[in-house]
């Protein structure tokens, strides 16, 4: 018979399209190789930048020498890995306990707006709800008779367990948001009933049948909120002890010493950082395997579980108080920044005034400025590179698999202090560092993870009859994508940009970095403010960072509801 | 070679295993039945003719749309029509816009544009819906909007994938003669999919068992 060569159908000829996803990994990751390079030659001496040449361990040896060292690396490594668990634990129990309640669909509509404050601004709502002063020792003073704040160290306390709380209560909504993401292909109901059957309560029956085919799909997901938590320099700053910080916070001060030569021990301190990130995802892995086996033990022992009313209780308290701690953290940002005197013990300020937003208002317009345009621009580059690979992947049948997952989860993974100082000294040797390009480019390296995220699963999940009904009447490639597809897709294709613009409002270390301190931003402006303590102002500021951050988010709801207002095929969902 | 659809020594397979097989030969204005259970590659078959056959299938042999060998064009440049077990009426479109996106470019003008949708509108008894929401027809007057958008396209054959299934009895016969007398007309070859005996019965063509 004989066989023709018939290009696959579907398949089409050569078009620029097809190097999208090439393009994309370039953009992604060249920044993240370069930068790791980067540091790498500094830590070892070499400075062609500073005009050092001088190979040798000598910064090495400087960092080894600084007697805050191991604290500080016990800090990242404890405060990460504790608060990795910790949110993983309270998103696993929320799940286990409520998934298809009432209560949970209540907790899903939240998740989003909670995911897309700040990390800056949620620290420093935390921080105005726990310190001495804050909020919960205002509530409990008449109780306890105090007429002042306690004398207590609960902020920035030596141990790190602030810090570990406002990692907690961000890094929930983003787990319990890659679970649901995950839970559908799973047939979560059909393997609840059967175990159920079997005599199993439901939370024993969930982490039974559910958790040990979930947690493969959301392993990526946890060990980017490891690296992330372990290496964050925002929250750090403002919720972490300062003599000594962890050690990423550390490396940002060597990084701004006025002596340049210190720049060789940031490097040096960036690996570091890096390897502990590796032993830390390494440890985490041998966890698992080792929960694994313990679990499958208890599986096969047959075990009911009794303890499910305690469970579902506690899942729901620990998930509210994380909602709530970021909800009542963003009243009290808000509340600050209206308030006249405040004296302890009162709940509320004696008087409010607007006063603090017209003496600061105009301060703060620059930064909402540069804040949006970088964000606008950054969504949009990463926008246009996804939509250009899904497009790719649908046209040219590609079929990416757990290989392109990861790449994508890399710039996540790779901490930002590990591999930003490097691309920073790279800037200065190009010339390009300090300005605004320079700045969006760096913010689209972890803009794009995100949008990609968000939009791939709607993108791929929209009807492929729809499309071949488009060709069939006559309709070519590119008419059925910006007529058809993208027209249908609107909904998701905007919050996919929403994702983006807040992702990029709350970048901190890359803005400062890259930006050399001369492009401010709404995040560097809060984050600077944290070691002044005006409250008032940073209510205002950390508050401003929030509603950029918010906005494109009502505007991804609003624009497609007036749009397609007299099309009631596109209003499920 | 012959007005119609031609399949020409057509086989499909799967990563080596074959699928199907099949030789026929569709006149204009004639209905050729392919009957078999689901899984039998039936819809698989459509794909392949208009041109959306998932990469993972191989195919080969030729397939001649009034002479013209089709078997390696883009789906678009194929002229081969189809209606779907759904009606899949774009949702973002108005019913007009549904019919002004199948209407051939050559056609110009907005003005001429409008009166040739409006006249199809009449056409098919829904005078003045050009502005409705598709969303908010009937069962019965979305299947007609289908039908007119892929006839307004001037399609050189139509393939219906269970076209009627999904509608309920009374209007079944109706939609469907309305089709036939369509394609008729028009001296189409239709290619009808379908698993349910009266749909073959009321074609009134051949019928060829797959699976």
């Amino acid at each position: 018979m004989p066989h023709a060569a018939a290009p696959a159908p579907g398949t089409r000829g050569p078009s620029p399209l097809r190097h999208a996803p090439l393009l994309t990994l370039l953009v992604m990751l060249g920044p993240v190789a370069a930068g790791l390079l980067g540091t790498l030659g500094p830590a070892f001496g070499i400075m062609p930048a500073l005009g050092g040449f001088d190979p040798g361990l000598e910064h090495v040896r400087a960092l080894v020498d600084w007697p805050g060292l191991p604290r500080a690396a016990l800090l990242s490594l404890g405060t990460g890995v504790l608060s990795t668990a910790l949110a993983l634990a309270v998103a696993v129990l929320v799940c286990a306990g409520w998934q298809g309640t009432r209560a949970f669909a209540a907790l899903e509509r939240v998740l989003s707006p909670l995911l897309s404050v700040p990390h800056a601004a949620a620290a420093f709502g935390l921080a105005f709800l726990i310190a001495p002063s804050g909020w919960i020792a205002r509530a409990v003073a008449p109780l306890a008779g105090w007429q002042s704040p306690p004398d207590v160290l609960i902020l920035q306390d030596p141990l790190g367990l602030s810090l570990v709380a406002g990692l907690v209560v961000k890094e929930v909504p983003f787990l319990l948001l890659m679970t649901l993401a995950a839970l559908p292909q799973l047939r979560v109901a059909q393997s609840l009933a059967t175990a159920q059957a079997l005599g199993y309560g439901r939370v024993a029956a969930w982490f039974r049948v559910v958790l040990p085919r979930l947690y493969p799909r959301i392993r990526l997901p946890v060990y980017a909120v490891l690296a992330f938590s372990m290496s964050v320099v925002d929250v750090a700053m403002i919720l972490g002890p300062s003599t000594p910080p962890t050690l990423s916070v550390q490396v940002l001060r060597w990084m701004n010493d006025p002596d340049l030569g210190m720049r060789g021990t940031a490097a040096a301190g960036a690996l570091l950082q890096l390897a502990l990130t590796v032993l830390a995802l390494a440890g985490w892995r041998l966890a698992e395997i080792a929960l694994a086996r313990l679990g499958l033990r208890r599986i096969e022992a047959g075990g009911r579980g009794r303890a499910q009313p305690l469970l579902r209780a506690a899942g729901l308290t620990l998930g509210g108080l994380s909602g709530g701690a970021v909800i009542l953290g963003l009243a009290g940002l808000a509340v600050w920044s209206v308030a006249g005197f405040w004296g302890f013990p009162d709940l509320l300020p004696q008087e409010m005034s607007g006063r603090t937003w017209m003496r600061h208002g105009m301060a703060l317009s620059d930064p909402l400025a540069d804040t949006a345009l970088i964000a606008l621009a950054s969504a949009g580059i990463a926008l246009v590179l996804t939509l250009a690979c899904l497009e790719a992947e649908h046209r040219f049948g590609l079929r990416p698999g757990t290989r392109a997952l990861w790449l994508l989860y890399l710039p996540l993974i790779v901490p930002q202090i590990a591999f930003l100082p490097g691309l920073q000294m790279l800037g200065i040797v190009t010339g390009v560092d300090g300005n605004l390009p320079a700045v969006v480019a760096v913010h689209v390296v972890f803009v794009l993870p995100y949008v990609f995220l968000s939009l791939a699963d709607p993108y791929r999940a929209w009807d492929p009859r729809l499309g071949a009904v488009g060709h069939a009447l006559g309709a070519g490639p590119a008419r059925v994508f910006w007529r058809l597809r993208l027209p249908m897709l609107l909904r998701p294709v905007l919050t996919a940009a929403a994702v983006g613009c807040a992702v990029s409002v709350g970048q901190f270390l890359p803005t400062l970095l890259i930006g050399g301190g001369r492009v401010q931003t709404l995040t560097t402006e809060a984050v600077a403010l944290a070691s002044g303590g005006n409250r008032r102002v940073i209510g205002a500021t950390a508050l401003a960072q929030t509603g950029a951050a918010l906005l494109p988010f009502a505007a991804a709801l609003l624009i497609p509801a007036l749009v397609w207002r007299n099309r009631r095929g596109l209003h499920h969902g | 070679m012959a007005e119609g659809l031609t399949l020409d020594t057509l086989r499909i397979s799967r990563d080596g295993s074959p699928l199907l097989a099949l030789d026929a030969h569709v006149p204009p204005g004639e209905v050729l039945t392919v009957m078999g259970p689901s899984g039998s590659g039936k819809s698989t078959l459509l794909a392949a003719i208009i041109g959306t056959l998932d990469p993972a299938f191989t195919l080969s042999g030729r397939i001649l749309l009034d002479g013209r060998d089709i078997t390696r064009l883009p789906p678009e440049a194929r002229h081969a029509g189809i209606l779907f077990q759904e009606e899949l009426l774009f949702p973002h479109l108005s019913v007009g816009g549904n019919l002004a996106f199948a209407l051939p470019p050559g056609i110009r003008g907005r003005a001429a544009r409008r009166a040739r949708i409006d006249a199809a509108l009449e056409d098919i008894g829904l005078p003045g819906y050009f502005d409705r929401d598709p969303e908010t027809l009937s069962g019965g007057q979305k299947a007609r909007v289908a039908l007119m958008r892929m006839l307004l396209a001037e399609p050189c054959a139509l393939l219906l994938d269970e076209p009627f299934s999904r509608l309920d009895a009374a209007l079944r016969g109706q939609i469907r003669d309305l089709v036939f007398a369509r394609a008729r007309a028009r001296a189409l070859p239709v290619l009808l999919v379908t698993h349910d005996a009266q749909d073959a019965e009321a074609a009134g063509g051949p019928v060829i068992a797959l699976g």
